[in-house]
């Protein structure tokens, strides 16, 4: 059975279908990092001390922006090539399309890798969730986004691989499905640009 | 693929490569004004700022949102009308505060 409009546009909407799906899903996805947002808003006007909560006995920032500033420019990079990898199957380029698929998908791995050093020190330092309520905030909202990265690499390794198949089959219908996979990479690269200066410098 | 519609994404691919120098400088903008150690204030207004400026040139031209049809930006200003008002719930919160009934 054929899936219809995943390449033309719908007479009525005036788009295909996996491309307004995707935004539907990424609009809900607003909504679920908006709900945390609005959480870390609420704690911290909420808090008598917001800054003894976020600095150690020392004074010293309990965060390592150092770390946090590495990996927004390692998302903004994986961002770059993402769009690169849709820009080369719109020139036919499936060679240049694996190299920047698969630079991608490595450099979700450099983030995930950066954020687990992160994560150690936390705990290394017996920094946990259940610590004070900004690192309860941080927790969730970064391991949230943490996943969404972890989902994003899993979809862009099947494109690179397995799923490239369908170009052969039909290259229209695999470039659209390598667009709506960067939408999705791009919006994780979008919410962190916000994480960043929230939980690390404000 | 035709020659014209080469020639159109090579143009794409200068943008996406004016936006990366773009995104990284404003990166490095953010930190340093970390380091300038602002008032409160200050310091959250101008990093707001800076990650919309940010966020933007990521919908807008990685997303491609600058040239999205009308159906996908209703759907979005919808979403923006919502998260909005989300943002603002947790401010309720202060209307049952001690002293304030």
């Amino acid at each position: 059975m054929e899936i219809p409009y995943t390449v033309a546009e719908r007479p009525d909407t005036g788009v295909n279908n996996g491309r307004l799906g995707t935004w539907l899903f990424l609009a809900s996805e607003v909504m679920l990092f908006g709900a945390l947002f609005a959480t870390y808003i609420m704690l911290r006007v909420g808090a008598p001390d917001w800054d003894a909560l976020t600095h150690d006995s020392h004074g010293k920032l309990i965060l390592n922006v150092k770390m946090a500033f590495a990996n927004t420019l390692v998302l903004i990079t994986s961002s770059v090539t993402m769009v690169m990898a849709w820009a080369s199957l719109m020139r036919n380029r499936f060679g240049a399309f694996r190299m920047y698929m698969g630079s991608t998908v490595l450099l979700g791995g450099v983030f995930m890798v950066i954020k687990y050093f992160e994560y150690s020190a936390k705990l290394h330092h017996e920094l946990y969730p259940s610590t004070n309520t900004f690192l309860a905030i941080y927790f969730v909202m970064t391991g949230l986004h943490a996943f969404h990265v972890f989902g994003g690499m899993c979809l862009n390794a099947y494109f690179w691989g397995p799923g490239a198949k369908l170009w052969k089959k039909d290259p229209r219908w695999f470039t659209n499905r390598v667009e709506h996979s960067g939408l999705f990479w791009h919006f994780v690269d979008l919410v962190w640009i916000f994480l960043f200066p929230v939980l690390y410098l404000l | 693929m035709s020659d014209d519609h080469a020639v159109d994404i090579q143009k794409h691919v200068r943008t996406y490569i004016l936006v990366f120098a773009a995104l990284a400088v404003l990166t490095v903008v953010t930190v340093a004004v970390y380091y300038l150690e602002l008032s409160t204030g200050a310091a959250i207004a101008l990093a707001l700022v800076i990650a919309t400026v940010k966020g933007s040139l990521v919908a807008c031209y990685f997303m491609h949102l600058i040239s999205e049809k009308k159906l996908i930006i209703v759907v979005l200003l919808l979403t923006v009308a919502f998260f909005v008002v989300l943002l603002f719930v947790p401010l309720l919160t202060t209307l049952d505060a001690p002293g304030t009934g």
